[in-house]
């Protein structure tokens, strides 16, 4: 790895863990606003953390390694998605392993490790909040892999890094049927993915409702802002990726450091403006019922299906 | 234009067309039916000007320019207003559930992509690559037929199936009448204005939309 190449990691890590906070902060602020609220700075998010991890560190009774190991999963994946993935570069130097498919399975390695320590203090609240996070990842995932090959049918290749320059040579092959098919399976599965609306709702401890806050009502303290700050890097993450896929302009194709530059300002501004439309877009929806989720998960399975098919038959 | 640009702005267009039939298929609320509807129709009138466009027919971009019109704008407002005359039941539940359904359009999007190999076969070009999709929306209207018993989803399935029969008309000729094509929207405008009223006889008889009503003859 040359020093170029680390640069490169260390940028894509820096704006994984720096910006995840502050664009749950943009969501909450721009939601606030729109609903006529003042709402926190953007910065809250950091301030919770901080104060999260000055706390004494609480494990409840009867809890095994699971509990305490899996924030640190959670994290680390996410750290490695980080840096493996083209975020302001495609001349990453993991980018043999940037691997769509494996970024995916890595992805799928943190919910699996959090639903394990949903269950693992035996409370109702944290084994149904994993065994609703096991049913939504049980329908997204094949979304995402379906979605996944058929964008990789675009670059005769899953690698993130080729296929993010085969877009950026090609800029028209991104509307086409099967791409703007595969982007929205993709979006469905990152909402459920990232347990936002309208599968999931981040902004209440309702029992009836809630999924992801169901299964980390056990943690405390540092534990919980571990938790929190993985929460923000896979919605980060799963943002980046969405934008690097469909709209790449401005990734840096070398290591050259004017180079990195641009490409992380693009990432911010993209991933801003990724926020402001989520947070709009969650301002007018609802949450869908629980029992009525699988419908909306089988419809972007069909929709990844009919991008795969598109694929084989227009391509 | 280049061919190149065209073949996927037909593919995009005719792709809009099917996630359509499948929406509509998927949501309950008949005003995001009627909604879906007009979507459709406006990629069915994309096709109808992006052939026009290609070829250089102005009658082609003519009948894509009715099909906003018609439908877009003057069959979803009629459907809308049934919609809005409906007191209780603005939601309709299908037979079968919905995943199963949705599925199941997967499997017959599979299905018309399979069947219509040989026709794309025949005369490989742009608008035989988008062929398919119209197979696809005119088996997935059909199946949405089947398995929705409401009056105005019904109405909605047939139109979907019309906008089908018409995808695969301007795509297979590259191109229709401007009168074939006039005289089709008037039949369909004329049918739409009778089942506007029918669906108005059943609100004031039976107060919903719901076809199992209509199981028994009476004096």
């Amino acid at each position: 790895m040359t020093v170029r190449g680390g640069v490169v990691v260390v940028v894509q890590v820096g704006i994984a863990v720096g910006c995840a906070p502050l664009l749950i902060g943009l969501l909450r602020t721009v939601r606030a606003r729109l609903e006529g609220r003042a709402g926190p700075p953007v910065v809250q998010p950091w301030r919770d953390l901080r104060k999260l991890w000055a706390k004494e560190r609480i494990v409840p009774e009867h809890t095994s390694w699971i509990f305490a190991f899996a924030p640190v999963v959670l994290v680390s994946s996410a750290l490695v998605v980080a840096a493996i993935m083209p975020l302001v570069s495609t001349a990453s130097p993991f980018d043999h392993v940037g691997d769509l498919f494996a970024i995916v399975s890595l992805f799928l390695v943190g919910t699996v490790f959090l639903a394990l320590a949903g269950l693992d203090p035996g409370t109702a609240f944290g084994g149904m909040g994993a065994s609703r996070e096991m049913t939504v990842a049980a329908l997204a995932e094949p979304t995402l892999l379906l979605a996944v090959f058929a964008i990789a049918g675009r670059a005769q290749s899953s690698n993130l890094g080729a296929i993010v320059t085969a877009t950026l040579h090609a800029p028209r092959s991104v509307v086409s049927a099967q791409s703007l098919l595969a982007l929205v399976a993709l979006v469905i599965a990152a909402l459920a993915e990232c347990a936002r609306l309208p599968v999931d709702n981040p902004s209440t401890h309702l029992e009836l409702t809630m999924i992801h806050e169901a299964m980390v009502l056990e943690y405390a303290g540092p534990d919980l802002g571990l938790v929190e700050l993985a929460a923000g890097m896979r919605l980060l993450l799963f943002g980046t990726l969405i934008v690097n896929l469909f709209m790449p302009w401005g990734i840096a194709t070398r290591t050259a450091l004017p180079a990195i530059a641009i490409g992380a300002i693009a990432l911010v501004a993209k991933l801003a403006v990724l926020g402001v439309a989520l947070a709009v877009f969650e301002v007018f929806t609802a949450k869908i019922r629980l029992f009525r989720v699988p419908e909306l998960l089988a419809v972007s399975f069909v929709v990844a299906f009919l991008a795969v098919t598109a694929a084989a038959f227009l391509g | 234009m280049t061919t190149d640009t065209y073949r996927q702005l037909l593919g995009l267009a005719a792709g809009v067309m099917i996630v359509a039939a499948v929406l509509a298929l998927w949501r309950r609320s008949l005003s995001a039916i009627v909604r879906i509807l007009a979507a459709q129709g406006l990629a069915l009138a994309a096709i109808a000007v992006l052939v026009g466009a290609y070829h250089h027919e102005v009658s082609d971009i003519a009948v894509g320019g009715m099909f906003v019109v018609l439908k877009v704008v003057v069959i979803p407002a009629v459907l809308l207003r049934v919609v809005r005359d409906t007191n209780n039941q603005r939601q309709s539940e299908p037979l079968v559930n919905v995943s199963t359904t949705i599925v199941g359009a997967a499997i017959l999007t599979v299905v018309a992509f399979a069947a219509t190999r040989g026709l794309v076969g025949l005369h490989p070009s742009p608008e035989a690559d988008a062929l398919p999709a119209g197979f696809a929306v005119v088996l997935i209207a059909f199946f949405g037929l089947v398995v929705r018993r409401n009056a105005l989803v019904q109405v909605v399935g047939f139109l979907m199936l019309e906008n089908g029969i018409a995808a695969v008309a301007v795509l297979a000729g590259a191109g229709i009448s401007l009168t074939v094509e006039m005289a089709v929207a008037l039949d369909l405008l004329l049918a739409v204005l009778v089942l506007q009223i029918l669906s108005a006889r059943m609100q004031t008889k039976f107060g919903g939309l719901e076809l199992d009503h209509l199981s028994e003859l009476t004096d």
